[in-house]
């Protein structure tokens, strides 16, 4: 998703202090992001795990879901349509992770849904990847029905604060914070501002995700980091950080050519679902959720110290089983971690497989994620 | 003791018919955290401009050129075990490799520490 081209970088709000912080800086997804501060990616991804990271990820989509009703039946029923999460069944202020699927069943885009609660009665809210975000509002368009609208929120900002102190940096200014559920949301005032505040992130931390208005970021952001407790984090530790929590990062582990079942995602289909149909591909998705799919997303461990980047092949008594989509070094582990596919019948956490590295054979196991315990507060 | 540089950001630290090859300060800084460090096998002959070493950071692998031709006479296997030690002490300590000199004008045709701070430079 990083790939080079010729169109002029956007930046978030926030890109003026990130310079100002000391950020190398990055193309990502057509922003221009803070790869790493100063400190350096293992002591950003340390840090969060310990204390509490503050990511910008303003470069993401934010947009609502707005039935022309009011009622969240009509609008869950809709994007009940692209994805195969049971959104109907959402309480009001939860959310679901869940997945945009094309007719073959493979995956667009994955997501995070939100249904409303009396701020919004009726929407959805749904946060989409930045690299895909303009494919997915245009899939959105054209695949609504006419009676839910697609509204863009590209005037609210997005960071997240993940880690074990994040719950007490937030307690700072809103008391009862402790009492959020994990997945569910809630408008507070931070600093005098009113932002949408969920219990969520991508780091495997217990954490929140913020979005505040664009012109409002500048200022929690400065406030946040004026806690002892919080750093600035970087896109490269929020990379090793979700490879330890096992999670996806699109157009590397998931893609268009792969199912939800293909990447260990069968969690995410609440059982209605699964058994329902009723969403794109759910011909291909029901066989696989029956008959195993052909191929199947896992973890990677290693007995050396070399680590294992993406499109390493992995081998089985010298054939070609699979291909590694993540992988890097881990610093929570302090080993090298990856994840990738291999067919399923070599899927068993424990079995020995072989990942080709500069023309060699390194010795791994397939591994049971998360690599790094999920610290999700439940 | 002759320090020359090339632009990969090599240094070649010449100790008698022996050169020290590791990477610069500039370099250890671009990478970021060392991870990982793969030295070659001592006896191991390199030509000029070849794959000598590989040093991983968290993020990616770069490869470690040979700047000069000679024979693989020593490792820093210490590396192995504390590969930080690049970032932390790239022109002493987190040295990768020595060369037992084959060609000393190969070493005439490399950058003075001068030229190499000008051509950092450069590169913005």
């Amino acid at each position: 998703m990083a790939e080079a081209t010729d169109a002029p970088l956007l930046s978030t709000p926030l890109a003026n202090r990130h310079r100002a912080l000391g950020a190398r800086m990055v193309p990502f997804a057509g922003y221009d992001m803070p790869v790493q501060y100063p400190t350096g990616i293992m002591t950003e991804h340390n840090w969060t795990r310990a204390h509490a990271g503050l990511f910008d990820v303003s470069h993401m989509g934010q947009a609502f879901l707005v039935p022309a009703d009011g009622k969240h039946e009509t609008a869950a029923a809709a994007l009940e349509a692209l994805c195969p999460a049971d959104i109907l069944n959402l309480k009001p202020y939860q959310q679901r992770y869940s997945q945009l699927l094309n007719d073959e069943g493979g995956i667009l885009d994955d997501f995070m849904a939100t249904r409303a609660g009396s701020d919004r009665t009726g929407s959805l809210y749904v946060v989409v990847n930045a690299g895909c975000k303009e494919a997915d509002y245009a899939h959105l368009q054209a695949k609504l029905p006419s009676n839910v609208k697609l509204e863009r929120a590209d005037h609210y900002a997005l960071v997240a604060l993940q880690g074990p102190e994040a719950n007490a940096v937030i307690a700072a200014h809103v008391p009862d914070i402790d009492s959020l559920a994990f997945m569910t949301y809630r408008i507070v005032t931070i600093g005098g501002v009113a932002v949408h505040i969920s219990r969520s992130g991508y780091t495997g931390e217990d954490g929140f995700e913020i979005s505040v208005r664009v012109d409002k970021v500048g200022d929690l952001w400065d406030l946040l980091l004026k806690d002892a407790r919080v750093k600035p984090i970087g896109l490269g530790a929020r990379d090793s950080l979700r490879l330890e929590a096992g999670l996806c990062l699109y157009g590397h582990d998931i893609d268009v050519t792969t199912s939800p079942v293909e990447g260990a995602l069968v969690w995410s289909m609440q059982k209605r679902r699964r058994e329902g149909g009723g969403f794109p591909g759910a011909d291909r998705i029901q066989r696989e959720l029956r008959d195993k799919p052909k191929r199947t997303r896992v973890g990677f461990s290693f007995e050396g110290r070399a680590p294992a980047r993406e499109g390493a092949e992995v081998r089985v008594n010298g054939r070609a089983v699979g291909v590694v989509t993540s992988g890097g070094f881990g610093p929570t582990v302090n080993a090298p971690v990856a994840m990738g596919y291999v067919e399923t019948a070599f899927a068993t956490p424990g079995a020995a497989v072989e990942i080709i590295v500069r023309d060699r054979p390194l010795a791994a196991k397939i591994a049971a994620m998360p690599f790094a315990p999920h610290r999700y507060k439940r | 003791m002759t320090t020359k540089f090339t632009k990969d950001h090599e240094y070649v630290r010449v100790e008698g018919d022996v050169a020290v090859v590791g990477i610069t300060d500039y370099a250890q800084q671009q990478l970021g955290d060392v991870v990982f460090v793969e030295l070659p096998a001592v006896g191991k002959q390199v030509a000029a401009g070849a794959e000598a070493a590989v040093v991983e950071s968290v993020k990616a692998a770069s490869e470690v050129y040979a700047p000069i031709s000679g024979e693989v006479v020593e490792v820093n296997s210490a590396l192995e075990s504390a590969p930080g030690t690049v970032n932390e002490d790239p022109a002493g300590k987190g040295w990768f490799l020595k060369l037992k000199i084959k060609d000393k004008a190969e070493i005439d045709k490399l950058m003075s520490e001068a030229d190499y701070a000008d051509f950092l430079k450069t590169l913005g």
